[in-house]
């Protein structure tokens, strides 16, 4: 820091008290929504809870893993999707990057064309959802995996990682005889975790947040159902008009609970496990970025 | 030359793609390794192709065909039909389209939308970013950094609930207002058309300035600190340096960033128009993937809703070469 040794100013009381607003308008929101899903329901209509719950109970959440079939199913397809998802998507976007890292690849630069065209170019909505109806991916799991496996992003990335490793670690293990396909797996990923840590943040989030290709593609569906889809139609329904929370949510409506509530709770189950994992990965993703913006 | 070089290897119908090179080398000193013609490379690389090809596969199935599926723009597509067999219309979709107020309107919230996004969310990162730089508390700056994040990482479902929860009759915002005496009744705020640019503009900035501060943060941590030396020497205060020093040393990175954001000024989605939009506000909240998703696949009119998604390609590729000559003349180099 270029003025640490200087004394402590008014712009700098400024500065931290500036920063004290940020966390609040950033936190709050969580807090408040982390308290009315632990406030009873009726009582939460009566308004007035910020960050701390009047009638504290559980029953918002034991609504969802216990009572509801449709929102713990909801969840488990949610964590079922982000595990396929990630690990495949990992898998998808190092080997390619590891082949484009790859100078003396015969077809380097076919194949990296072919791949940032993409992030220039894209058939757009109706064209997608052609191909997902003819593939016969309509309210099928794998509409969640396949479409969504790679993108030219991550792939950059991770190749403008591997770019950095020394190419001597790879040639000497060409000596001793090990195929490309060993480098990859012997070498090279162990060498990239790092990056691999960053994408797979980036994967796992995607997936977990996404709910348009289950509004679009599964909809019909009712094992495919997710919890960021079920927290979106409860949104639907109760931003639409107040009076009307209950359409499609029926079975829901007990005497601790309401939509409402259980909206909240929802939302805090969604956050939780980013919450979680992103303060970890941040000196990795920050570093990922970085980089990337750079290269590209 | 060629030729004979190919003649050498005994491949005469090999497809020579390092041609070049080796004719170079050629003059210089007779031709040591190169090279292998090029099936033999392709032998030797069998794992590296094996590697990519599902991939290329991929590009070609989910990223190429539906590029082609726009032909679709120019005919009567019928679903029962294949690709081929169908009533061509040519530019019929692409009349309608121009003919229909609808579409204006959407592009109109499209582009409102886009550019009050682009300017308040650059504006907020860059100012997040140059005070977080002049903070001197490293922990308490590592933890608001770290906090800053979250909004990006939640998803637009839990960011709209967040909004409307924020914003209700009885949420803090109107608590907080009336509480200082500026209103005496709630405001509508989710039920108030002309609010609802400006909510999707604060939403916006509230969920991605931290994240977007990384960048112009990295740029940061490498201005030259001689440079606040001298300016200390000559008795600049805190903001002339900031101003003076910080803000052109990330000139290039703003230019930059700019520049991408207004090649992707239409591609702004339509998650936060769906998920805080409702019947009141509609007139706001319709941009052209919204269009192009109620008409095209909700009206079942998949011709009309190709048409609009080649004109938002179309006018995203202009955008973009635009920008790019724009860096070029500038002095600040392409961005691709």
């Amino acid at each position: 820091m270029h003025n640490k040794k200087k004394k402590w100013t008014l712009f700098d009381i400024v500065l931290v008290l500036f920063m004290v607003f940020v966390l609040v308008i950033t936190l709050y929101p969580f807090l408040n929504i982390l308290a009315i899903s632990l406030n009873n329901a009726v009582d939460t209509a009566k308004g007035g809870i910020h960050i701390w719950p009047r009638e504290f109970t559980f029953a918002n959440y034991t609504e969802i893993f216990g009572s509801n079939d449709r929102l713990l199913q909801a969840f488990l397809m949610s964590l079922l999707r982000t595990v396929v998802g990630t690990i495949t998507g990992l898998i998808a976007s190092t080997m390619l990057a590891y082949t484009l890292s790859r100078k003396d690849f015969v077809f380097n630069k076919v194949v990296g064309i072919l791949l940032v065209m993409t992030m220039f170019i894209s058939g757009g909505l109706i064209p997608d959802y052609m191909l997902i109806r003819h593939l016969g991916l309509i309210n099928n799991f794998w509409v969640y995996i396949l479409p969504m496996l790679l993108s030219a992003f991550n792939v950059i990335i991770i190749r403008s990682f591997m770019d950095n490793i020394p190419k001597a670690l790879e040639e000497s293990a060409k000596i001793d005889g090990a195929n490309d396909f060993t480098i990859f797996t012997r070498i090279i990923v162990p060498l990239c975790l790092p990056v691999i840590a960053t994408i797979a943040l980036f994967l796992a989030v995607g997936q977990w947040n996404s709910w348009f290709d289950t509004y679009l593609y599964a909809r019909a569906n009712e094992n495919l159902t997710t919890l960021q889809y079920e927290l979106m139609k409860i949104l639907d329904n109760s931003n639409i008009s107040a009076g009307d929370i209950t359409s499609g949510n029926a079975k829901v409506i007990a005497d601790q609970t309401n939509p409402q509530s259980i909206k909240m709770a929802i939302t805090i189950i969604a956050t939780l496990p980013i919450l979680l994992v992103y303060p970890f990965l941040q000196k990795y993703f920050v570093t990922g970025l970085t980089l990337g913006a750079v290269k590209s | 030359m060629g030729k004979s070089v190919r003649e050498v290897r005994g491949q005469p119908n090999a497809p020579l793609i390092t041609e070049r090179p080796i004719d170079n080398g050629e003059l210089k000193k007779p031709p040591k390794l190169p090279k292998k013609g090029f099936w033999k490379q392709v032998k030797n690389q069998k794992a590296l192709i094996l590697m990519s090809l599902p991939f290329v596969i991929w590009l070609i199935i989910f990223k190429y065909i539906p590029v082609g599926g726009w032909v679709m723009a120019f005919q009567n597509y019928k679903p029962q039909n294949g690709l081929f067999d169908q009533e061509w219309v040519a530019l019929k979709h692409f009349k309608d389209l121009f003919n229909e107020p609808m579409f204006y309107r959407a592009l109109e919230n499209t582009l409102g939308m886009g550019i009050l996004g682009l300017v308040f969310g650059t504006i907020s990162a860059i100012i997040f970013a140059l005070l977080l730089n002049e903070l001197r508390l490293l922990h308490f700056k590592k933890f608001t950094q770290t906090v800053s994040y979250l909004p990006h990482f939640v998803s637009w479902v839990i960011g709209a609930n967040i909004v409307i929860t924020m914003l209700s009759q009885d949420g803090v915002i109107n608590n907080l207002l009336m509480g200082i005496g500026i209103i005496n009744e709630p405001i509508g705020f989710m039920a108030n058309p002309d609010m609802f640019w400006g909510i999707v503009t604060v939403a916006d900035v509230w969920k991605e300035t931290g994240w977007n501060a990384i960048i112009y943060l990295a740029a940061m941590a490498g201005v030259d600190p001689q440079l606040y030396e001298a300016a200390k020497v000559d008795g600049a205060s805190r903001i002339r340096q900031m101003w003076h020093i910080t803000l052109p040393s990330i000139r290039p990175v703003i230019i930059v960033l700019l520049i991408l954001s207004i090649g992707n000024l239409i591609n702004i989605g339509f998650e936060k128009q769906m998920l805080l939009g409702n019947n009141i506000v509609a007139e706001k909240a319709l941009v052209i993937d919204l269009y192009a998703l109620d008409y095209g696949i909700g009206m079942f009119r998949y011709s009309f809703g190709t048409a609009i998604g080649i004109f938002k390609s179309v006018i995203s590729i202009i955008l973009i070469i635009i920008c790019n000559q724009f860096a070029k003349r500038i002095g600040e180099g392409r961005v691709f």
